[in-house]
């Protein structure tokens, strides 16, 4: 039915479409001058169908079940939830739910039986009233649109103005997604403090949410402080910027200073490949040769290193952030204008000389922002670390052992688990508030000194 | 007094060291360019080295001989399909076997052996009391034995297979058997609990779902945006402020999309789980960002003399946009698009946490059915025990790098075919 509607609404907007287009050309033939050309008046009904009936059926998707079950609990279900608490509600809502699709477990109750049908039979009315709305208002606003074909009828500047505000509803939508993100962020991790203290959460240097199974032992072990996780986090980033820093510092200036055409040419998008690999690949190249690897390489010099060592992850990631700096740098490094550069040269620096003493220090800040961006990109990275990182918490500077990291928190304590009423799950949200929060703070700082650099040479 | 002879001196006395500082510098530089190129290929290899083993799939073809005692047409789909197997394959076992014993060697066929069979036979029961030849997988560790992943030189013990059942295969190898077959499985079949059957079907058909919802909402909306910001919107508080706003978003972690997507899209509006449409829509909020840069770069890039030609022919602002300027735009917005989709492509933290990452043996048929992604598929075959799962991990790595790059080279020769320097 739904597909039906969607159908209809491609129809119906076509319809008026060429109903309008062949009536302003009739106009336009027996000689009378549009203010408007007849393409413009077609355009206008098609708007005119098609905007506001997608709207209404998106609508209308969206707000029919919560309003049906809302109507069922208020009716046929009230004399059975009296003292019901929401869990339970939501549970048998859940049952009803799926008795009304056709999937039937077990032996339900004879009243939940009939709900579920009464659901159903529900459903199908109003997904035809869906359909019924959907042609009766189509064809009123086709023949709103087809009064509207004047000679006179300004059809351009009304096509034009809806074009506009279509627009700026586009770019409304990245505020919206920002939005979105905080309040989602905001209300749950609301929901989560009113559970644990945030002070705990904050300051609290356990972190163990797997163990607790209900609600009031969660509150009282209060084993949800975020510090050992937000502590891995950082050693597996600076186990990261330990690689990708030097190498892409590097290989930038090589490729800046002393590298020819040929090389430059070939070397950069061979380096791009490398930010193009999934990191889910990534993930899987960590597990599958550079945890081996080190571990191998453990033993033969008889140091312990953890299954999980941060090493490899950190180390991988790196890999994974080469690209990204030196790129970074090269931009800066491109940026220093030229005269610097040749007044170096032209007093008797070594290019290298000019490229340590002069070009670089120009370029810093640039750089350090490119950094900045970096460790924003390796805090926030999920999956090389979800599959090579550790799950446990553990308060620890060493990267030889196993740490996990905030992203590995929020991947494991949200798969599988749906409910919204557990610490568990609401921890996750909370992670990821500081999470944003964190590398929200970084980008901006970052930009800033992006930003403010360029201003000094441009 | 330094005269001049002093100062040329000095400078030639310190030129061997600056020199070789020079050198020093350019040697850090090379080394840096050439182990980052290492890692690159160390990665790629060993992706191959174990992926290209999930490549080919050992089968085993023997004639089946359907006992009427053990099928009857009037029972079906029912009936003692294993045991018919069983007694087909033992036709080549040379001595007795316990019962115990045929039990243990019976293992040699797939899981699937038996369901294919009955297929077969359902959908003609006229088979039933005939001979027909079938050709099925063997189990995931006579697979591995015959890709010599499983050393025989190992003791028994440590060993996945003992004595005897190597000997069993080696014996159905020499009467030819066994063979090596290209695996189509792996692109054709469902996700299955038993290696030797998984294959990736409905990963990439819920990842074609998955990206054609992200391309139908990322692909008008970014273009709104972009011409919005690019071409009509003056510059005040307001689209300065989308603009921050765009920037941020394209560094925001794309966890936190998860987290978005998981609390607005399943816990308030009331979307199903699991579904390649929430997984779209998350993906799509994640690429908006990526199309809105790209296309505004390509917008920058047609020079004003084309705005100020249409103009003065009397367009309207909006003809000038959409009937020239973005015609001429278009190979570059193709290109960010698809550089941005192939990205949405590999993304997998948001899909596992809206619970793309379920056990699903059916492909989806529409985007609302719940469903796996291609990386999500990847990530729960590498997190399987069964070392089966960790070739076919590889080789569907192989399949997502294959996408990735046909879509990075569909957009290079985009810019190359259309690009035009003014």
């Amino acid at each position: 039915m739904t597909t039906l509607a969607f159908v209809l609404l491609i129809i119906f907007a076509s319809l008026g479409c060429v109903i309008n287009h062949r009536s302003a050309v009739s106009i336009r033939n027996s000689g009378i001058r549009l203010a408007s050309i007849t393409l413009y008046h077609g355009l206008f009904a098609l708007f005119l169908v098609f905007i506001p009936i997608l709207v209404l059926i998106l609508l209308w998707l969206v707000l029919q079940e919560p309003l049906l079950e809302f109507y069922l609990l208020r009716s046929v279900l009230a004399e059975y939830l009296v003292e019901a608490s929401k869990g339970e509600t939501d549970l048998v809502l859940a049952e009803i739910r799926s008795i009304a699709n056709g999937t039937i477990f077990g032996a339900p109750e004879e009243w939940k039986l009939a709900a579920g049908e009464y659901l159903a039979s529900l459903q199908d009315l109003f997904s035809k009233l869906l359909v019924l709305t959907v042609s009766v208002l189509a064809l009123i606003l086709i023949f709103v649109a087809r009064y509207k074909v004047r000679s006179e009828f300004r059809a351009r500047q009304n096509v034009e103005r809806i074009v506009t505000w279509l627009m700026i509803a586009c770019s409304v939508v990245a505020i919206f997604t920002t939005l979105g993100i905080i309040a989602s962020l905001l209300v749950e991790t609301g929901r989560f403090f009113s559970l644990v203290p945030i002070t705990e959460f904050l300051f609290g240097l356990n972190w163990e949410p797997q163990i607790p199974m209900r609600e009031d032992q969660v509150a009282a072990e209060g084993a949800f402080g975020w510090i050992p996780v937000f502590v891995g986090t950082l050693v597996i980033t600076a186990v990261a910027l330990f690689i990708s820093v030097p190498v892409g510092l590097m290989s930038a200036i090589y490729l800046n200073e002393f590298a020819n055409q040929r090389i430059r040419s070939f070397s950069k998008p061979v380096l791009e490949i490398l930010a193009g690999v999934p990191t889910i690949v990534y993930g899987f190249f960590a597990i599958l040769v550079v945890t081996p690897a080190f571990r191998s390489f453990g033993d033969s010099v008889g140091i312990d290193v953890s299954p999980n060592t941060a090493l490899a992850a950190g180390g991988v990631m790196g890999i994974m952030l080469i690209p990204f700096i030196s790129s970074f740098t090269d931009d800066a490094l491109s940026a220093v204008p030229k005269s610097l550069r040749d007044g170096s040269l032209a007093l008797g620096a070594t290019p290298s000389e000019t490229m340590l003493k002069v070009l670089f220090p120009a370029a810093i800040p640039g750089i350090v922002g490119g950094i900045l961006l970096a460790v924003s990109r390796a805090i926030g990275e999920t999956m090389i670390v979800v599959m090579a990182a550790g799950l446990i918490a553990k308060l620890t500077l060493n990267p030889l052992d196993s740490v996990t990291t905030v992203t590995v928190q929020i991947v494991t304590l949200l798969i599988g688990d749906t409910s919204f009423d557990n610490p568990k799950t609401l921890a996750a949200f909370a992670l990821g508030m500081m999470l944003f929060i964190v590398t929200l703070i970084i980008n901006i700082f970052a930009l800033r000194i992006v930003q403010k650099y360029r201003e000094i040479y441009d | 007094m330094k005269t001049e002879m002093d100062t040329i001196n000095l400078v030639k006395r310190s030129l061997p060291r600056r020199n070789r500082n020079q050198i020093i510098l350019k040697g850090l530089g090379v080394s840096a360019i050439v182990f980052a190129f290492l890692m690159l290929i160390i990665l790629i290899s060993s992706l191959v080295t174990s992926g290209y083993k999930a490549l080919t799939q050992t089968h085993i073809e023997f004639s089946v001989y359907i006992d009427p005692a053990k099928i009857k047409p009037e029972k079906l789909p029912r009936g003692n399909f294993k045991g018919v197997l069983q007694d087909s394959i033992f036709v080549h076992h040379e001595g007795e076997l316990s019962k115990s014993g045929q039990k243990q060697l019976a293992k040699i066929l797939s899981n699937g052996a038996q369901f294919e069979l009955r297929d077969r036979v359902v959908s003609d029961p006229g088979l039933i009391g005939q001979s027909i030849t079938l050709k099925v997988p063997t189990s995931d560790p006579y697979d591995q034995l015959n890709k010599n992943l499983i050393d025989r030189q190992t003791e028994e013990e440590f060993r996945r297979l003992k004595d005897n059942e190597i000997v069993w295969f080696d014996s159905l190898d020499q009467k030819g058997l066994i063979s090596k077959p290209i695996n189509w499985g792996l692109i054709l079949n469902t996700d299955s609990r038993f290696p030797e059957l998984a294959g990736l079907r409905g990963a990439l058909i819920g990842s074609f779902w998955a990206l054609l919802v992200c391309f139908l909402i990322s692909f008008p909306l970014g273009i709104g945006a972009a011409i919005y910001l690019e071409e009509f919107a003056t510059k005040n508080k307001f689209s300065n402020f989308i603009e921050v706003n765009i920037n941020n978003l394209a560094a925001v972690p794309s966890v936190v999309f998860g987290l978005l997507a998981l609390a607005v899209f399943i816990g308030w509006v009331g979307l199903p789980r699991s579904a390649p449409l929430v997984g779209g829509m998350t993906l799509a909020l994640m690429t908006m960002p990526t199309i809105i840069i790209a296309t505004r770069a390509a917008l920058k890039a047609v020079p004003p003399s084309i705005r100020e030609a249409a103009l003065g022919v009397g367009a309207s602002r909006q003809q000038v946009v959409f009937g020239h300027v973005l015609p001429l735009a278009m190979p570059g917005i193709l290109t960010g698009t698809i550089i941005g989709l192939a990205q949405a492509l590999g993304e997998t933290a948001p899909l596992l946490l809206i619970g793309m990452n379920a056990f699903i043996t059916s492909a989806p048929g529409t985007p609302l059915d719940t469903s796996t992604a291609l990386p999500t598929q990847i990530f729960i075959w590498a997190d399987s025990p069964e070392r089966g799962f960790v070739s076919r991990a590889s080789a569907a790595i192989l399949v997502l790098l294959t996408f990735l790059i046909t879509m990075n080279a569909l957009a290079i020769y985009l810019r190359n075919k259309f690009e035009r320097t003014w």
